[in-house]
C-alpha cells in the first residue's frame, strides 16, 4: 500500500484534456505543404526564385520579430505565421522582381498587414496580399515583367533584374535581360502570362501545360499539381477548410463558363481555374483562417464571392488577373458575412441576427 | 457490430468532438467491491436542492442503510447510513469546492459484519404516480451521472406535460469512465427494473435505451436482457462526446430539439442515467436506501484501475491506497471525466452520489493543458465542435471584453453546458468554456440582483 503524502495539488477547471492539433502546428503545417509549391518554383525559374523567396521570408520573419521586440513582448517568431506570410507572397510575385522590393514587400506585408492590426488573429486582410497589393501600385511595371519558365543557366545566374540595386527600379530592355532571355529558347517572347494573352492577344494555352505548370507566371502559381497536393495534405490533416476553396473553385468555374456562353471568345472554364493564380490563391491565401468567416455557411458564401469576384475582374476588368483583389475584398466584407450566417442555435426556432 | 456502425451510419447529433476514449484500461474489469475504510463522511448535500437534515445524534450507534438524514424539502433526498457504526460528530469537512460544508462524521466498528437489515418488500405494479415519487425520494437516488439532481423531482409531471418516452442514458461519452458499461453488461435486470418503475411513474409509451457503440458487448446484454413484450428498444449511437448530454441524446434518438430554456419534459421526453436506475431497481422494491455507488478509478497515475463497488462517504484518499496509487506522478484528481469533472483540493473529500469516477492524470497529460495561449486565430473549429451550435470564437472575444449582456442578448451563451468541446479542440489553447463560465455566473448574479 502507497503512503499517500500531501502533494500540491493542482486546482483547475475541466476541460482536462486537450486535443492534439496546436496553432503553432497548423501554421508549421502549412509551411511545409508550400514547400513542394516552393521547390517547383525554384526548379522553373532556378536562382532568382530561390533567392527571392528567402528575401521575402527573411524580410517577414526579421520585421515580426522587431516589432515584438519595440513593442516590448516575447517575440512571435515561433508561431511560424510570419514565415507562411513570407513564403505566399514571394510565391504571388514574379521571379524576375527585383530582391530589394520583394524584401520591401515582407516588411510591408507585416507592418502593414498584420501589426497594424494587432498581429496574429487580428489581420483583417491575408498580409501577404497586402504587401502584394502594395507592390503592385508602387512599381506597376516590375510586377509585370514576365520571365519564361525552365531557361538554361537558371541555376548558375540570377535573371539580371533580381540584382537591380535598391531603389532604383530595372531597366527591362537592358541588354542582359535581352541575353537571359535568348537562353530561352522561346521565338518571339512576348513576356506575357497566359492569362494576358488571352486577354488582349486572344491566344489561349494547352490545358495540359497549365496544369502541369510549363508556363511563365508568378513564382508559384504556375503549377496546380503541387498547389492543390499541398492543399491536400492540409485538408487531411484537419488543418485547412476545403469548403472555401471548393466554394471558390466551384464558383469560378460556374461564372467562367456562363460568360463562356453568352461569348465563346471568352476563356474557357478549365483555363480559368488551372491559370493565373486562382489556384495558388484559392488553396493558399482564401483560407487564411483569421481573415475569412467562422461559421459554416459563410465560408461558403465567402468563398463563392471570390470566385465570382476573381472571374468578373478577370473578363469584364481592365486587368488580366483578379484574385489577389478578389482575396482582398472577401477579406473586406468577411466580417460581414460571418454576422449574417450565425448558426441557428440548437432549440432556437429563428437565426439570430448578430448584434455588432 | 450492425452493419449502420460499420459505416458509421448510426444515430446522432451535429457538430461534437472525438477525445481519445483511454476505456480500455477498464472496460473490461468486472466491478469489484472495495473494503470499508475506518471513517466515513457524510456531507449533507450531496445532491442538487435542499441539503438533508440529520436526524441522528453525535454519539449514535446507525446500522448500515439505516436514514440518518431526512429531505430539507421537495427538492431533497434523505441520506442513509453507508455503514454499520457510530456517528462520531456532526460537522464541517472540507467539501470538492474547496470550502467547508456540514458533515456526518462515521466510525465504523471493526469486525462489523455490515449486512443490511433495513427494507421492506412493496408491490411497484400497485403503486400510483404520487406514491412511486415518494417511494423514489424515500431510496435516495439521484442522478448517478454526475448531476446528482433528486430522480423523485423529475417523476413528478407538471400539470399539462406528459412524458411519452422514457430514454435510458447508457452512452457514458466522458473518457475514462466505464461504470455504466459494466452495469450494463453486468446488471442488466437491475436496470430493467428501474426502467419498469420509471415508465409505471409516467405511463409513458415507449422506451429508448441510447448506448454509444464503443460498447457493443453492452449493447448486446441490455438486448438479450430486455423483458418480452414491452415497448423498449435498444439503440446503438455514435461515439461522440458529448453523446450523453440530455438534449444532444434526444435530438439522437428521437430527433426532438429541447427548446432554449427549456426542459426535456417540454419534447416528451425524460431521460434517466442507467446507473440511476438501476439503482432504483435494486433499491425501490425493497425499499432499501442509496448507500454505495460504483465508479472507475483509473488515469496513467493510477497502479491497478478498475471498476469499484463503494460506500458512500468513503474518502478519495482511501480509494486511491487500494487502487496502488503513485502519488509520485499525480498531478491533478478528477472526480468524474477529464471534460466536465472537478478537480479535488485534498484527498479528504468523501465520495458522494453524483461522483462517476476518480482519474489521476499525470504531469504528461497535464502539461499539454499549459501550452502557450495564442490569439483566436478565427479557425472556425469551436464553432464545429459547439454541440449547441454556439459561436464559441466570438463568444470568447466579447468575454475578454466583458461585454456578457451582448453574450447572453445576442449570442446565447445560457444555452451553453458547459460540455467544454470549444476548449478541447481550440488549438491557441484559449480557456473558452473556462470564460463562459464566468460569464454566465456573473450574468446570473446580474438577473439576482435587479
Amino acid at each position: 500500500m502507497t503512503v499517500i503524502t500531501p502533494g500540491a495539488f493542482e486546482i483547475r477547471t475541466s476541460p482536462h484534456i486537450k486535443a492534439s492539433v496546436t496553432t503553432d502546428a497548423i501554421m508549421r503545417n502549412v509551411v511545409y505543404a508550400l514547400m513542394p509549391v516552393c521547390a517547383f518554383a525554384v526548379w522553373a525559374f532556378g536562382l532568382s526564385a530561390l533567392a527571392l523567396i528567402c528575401a521575402t521570408t527573411a524580410a517577414t520573419v526579421l520585421t515580426e520579430h522587431l516589432v515584438c521586440k519595440v513593442s516590448g513582448r516575447p517575440t512571435t517568431v515561433g508561431d511560424f505565421s510570419a514565415v507562411i506570410t513570407g513564403l505566399l507572397l514571394a510565391l504571388t510575385l514574379p521571379p524576375g522582381l527585383p530582391l530589394w522590393m520583394g524584401f520591401a514587400g515582407g516588411v510591408i506585408a507585416i507592418l502593414l498587414g498584420k501589426a497594424l492590426f494587432g498581429g496574429l488573429g487580428f489581420n483583417t486582410f491575408n498580409p501577404a496580399l497586402v504587401a502584394r497589393a502594395f507592390l503592385q501600385a508602387a512599381f506597376p511595371v516590375s510586377l509585370t515583367t514576365w520571365i519564361p519558365a525552365f531557361v538554361d543557366g537558371r541555376f548558375t545566374r540570377f535573371i539580371p533584374t533580381s540584382l537591380t540595386i535598391p531603389f532604383l527600379s530595372p531597366e527591362t530592355k537592358a541588354e542582359a535581360l535581352t541575353n537571359y532571355l535568348a537562353q530561352a529558347a522561346i521565338d518571339g517572347w512576348s513576356g506575357a502570362t497566359p492569362l494576358s494573352l488571352i486577354k488582349f492577344e486572344h491566344k489561349t494555352t494547352a490545358a495540359i501545360d497549365l496544369f502541369t505548370g510549363m508556363i511563365p507566371g508568378s513564382t508559384g502559381e504556375t503549377c496546380a499539381i503541387f498547389i492543390l497536393l499541398g492543399g491536400a495534405y492540409l485538408v487531411a490533416r484537419g488543418m485547412m477548410n476545403w469548403r472555401i476553396t471548393a466554394a471558390m473553385l466551384g464558383s469560378a468555374y460556374l461564372f467562367s463558363w456562363l460568360f463562356y456562353l453568352t461569348d465563346n471568345t471568352n476563356p474557357t472554364p478549365a483555363f480559368m481555374l488551372f491559370s493565373g493564380g486562382l489556384m495558388l490563391g484559392a488553396v493558399f491565401m482564401a483560407t487564411d483562417m483569421v481573415a475569412s468567416p467562422t461559421t459554416p455557411l459563410g465560408v461558403w458564401i465567402y468563398g463563392a464571392l471570390m470566385g465570382f469576384l476573381t472571374i468578373l475582374i478577370r473578363v469584364k476588368g481592365g486587368l488580366p488577373e483578379g484574385v489577389m483583389y478578389a482575396i482582398l475584398l472577401g477579406n473586406a466584407v468577411s466580417p460581414h458575412i460571418e454576422n449574417l450566417t450565425q448558426p441557428r442555435v440548437f432549440g432556437t426556432k429563428r437565426v439570430k441576427k448578430a448584434a455588432k | 457490430m450492425s452493419i449502420l456502425t460499420r459505416f458509421g451510419l448510426d444515430k446522432t447529433f451535429s457538430h461534437g468532438v472525438h477525445p481519445p476514449e483511454y476505456k480500455s484500461l477498464t472496460e473490461h474489469r468486472p466491478i469489484r467491491r472495495l473494503p470499508f475504510a475506518d471513517e466515513m463522511i457524510i456531507p449533507l448535500s450531496q445532491h442538487t436542492g435542499a441539503p438533508a437534515r440529520p436526524i441522528v445524534r453525535e454519539g449514535q450507534e446507525v446500522v448500515r442503510s439505516e436514514p440518518i438524514a431526512e429531505p430539507g424539502g421537495f427538492v431533497s433526498v434523505p441520506m442513509h447510513a453507508p455503514a454499520t457504526g457510530r456517528i462520531t460528530r456532526i460537522a464541517l469537512a472540507r467539501d470538492v469546492r474547496g470550502g467547508m460544508s456540514p458533515a456526518l462524521f462515521l466510525q465504523l466498528y471493526p469486525g462489523e459484519g455490515q449486512e443490511i437489515l433495513y427494507g421492506a418488500p412493496v408491490d411497484v405494479d400497485g403503486m400510483s404516480n404520487p406514491e412511486i415519487v415518494k417511494a423514489v425520494q424515500r431510496t435516495g437516488v439521484v442522478g448517478l451521472g454526475g448531476a446528482a439532481f433528486p430522480t423523485h423531482v423529475k417523476l413528478a409531471v407538471p400539470e399539462g406535460k406528459t412524458i411519452d418516452t422514457v430514454i435510458v442514458n447508457g452512452c457514458e461519452c466522458e473518457p475514462y469512465l466505464t461504470t455504466d458499461h459494466r452495469l450494463m453488461v453486468e446488471h442488466p435486470e437491475d436496470v430493467y427494473e428501474g426502467i419498469r418503475v420509471v415508465q409505471r411513474a409516467y405511463q409513458a409509451a415507449r422506451v429508448v435505451v441510447g448506448i454509444e457503440n464503443n460498447k457493443p458487448d453492452a449493447v448486446d446484454a441490455m438486448r438479450l436482457a430486455k423483458p418480452d413484450g414491452e415497448p423498449i428498444e435498444v439503440e446503438s449511437i455514435e461515439t461522440k462526446y458529448p453523446q450523453g448530454a440530455e438534449k444532444m441524446l434526444i435530438k439522437s434518438l428521437l430527433d426532438r430539439e429541447v427548446p432554449s430554456g427549456g426542459l426535456p419534459m417540454d419534447v416528451g421526453a425524460a431521460v434517466f442515467n442507467v446507473a440511476t436506475l438501476a439503482q432504483i431497481g435494486e433499491l425501490l422494491p425493497m425499499q432499501r436506501g442509496l448507500i454505495e455507488r460504483v465508479i472507475t478509478v483509473t488515469g496513467p497515475a493510477v497502479g491497478n484501475p478498475g471498476n469499484y463497488l463503494v460506500a458512500l462517504g468513503t474518502p478519495i484518499r482511501f480509494i486511491l491506497e487500494q487502487c496502488r496509487y503513485r502519488g509520485e506522478d499525480a498531478s491533478v484528481v478528477i472526480l468524474g471525466g477529464p471534460m466536465m469533472g472537478v478537480t479535488v483540493p485534498s484527498l479528504d473529500i468523501p465520495i458522494t452520489k453524483g461522483v462517476t469516477s476518480i482519474l489521476v492524470l499525470d504531469k504528461a497529460e497535464v502539461q499539454k493543458r499549459n501550452r502557450t495561449e495564442y490569439s483566436c486565430i478565427r479557425c472556425g473549429s469551436c464553432l464545429d465542435a459547439c454541440p449547441m451550435h454556439l459561436n464559441p470564437s466570438r463568444l470568447g472575444q466579447l468575454a475578454r471584453k466583458r461585454e456578457f449582456d451582448t453574450m447572453a442578448n445576442a449570442f446565447n451563451l445560457m444555452d451553453c453546458f458547459e460540455c467544454g468541446s470549444c476548449s478541447y479542440v481550440c488549438p491557441s489553447n484559449i480557456p473558452l468554456v473556462q470564460r463562459f463560465r464566468v460569464a454566465k455566473s456573473i450574468i446570473r448574479e446580474r438577473k439576482a440582483a435587479s
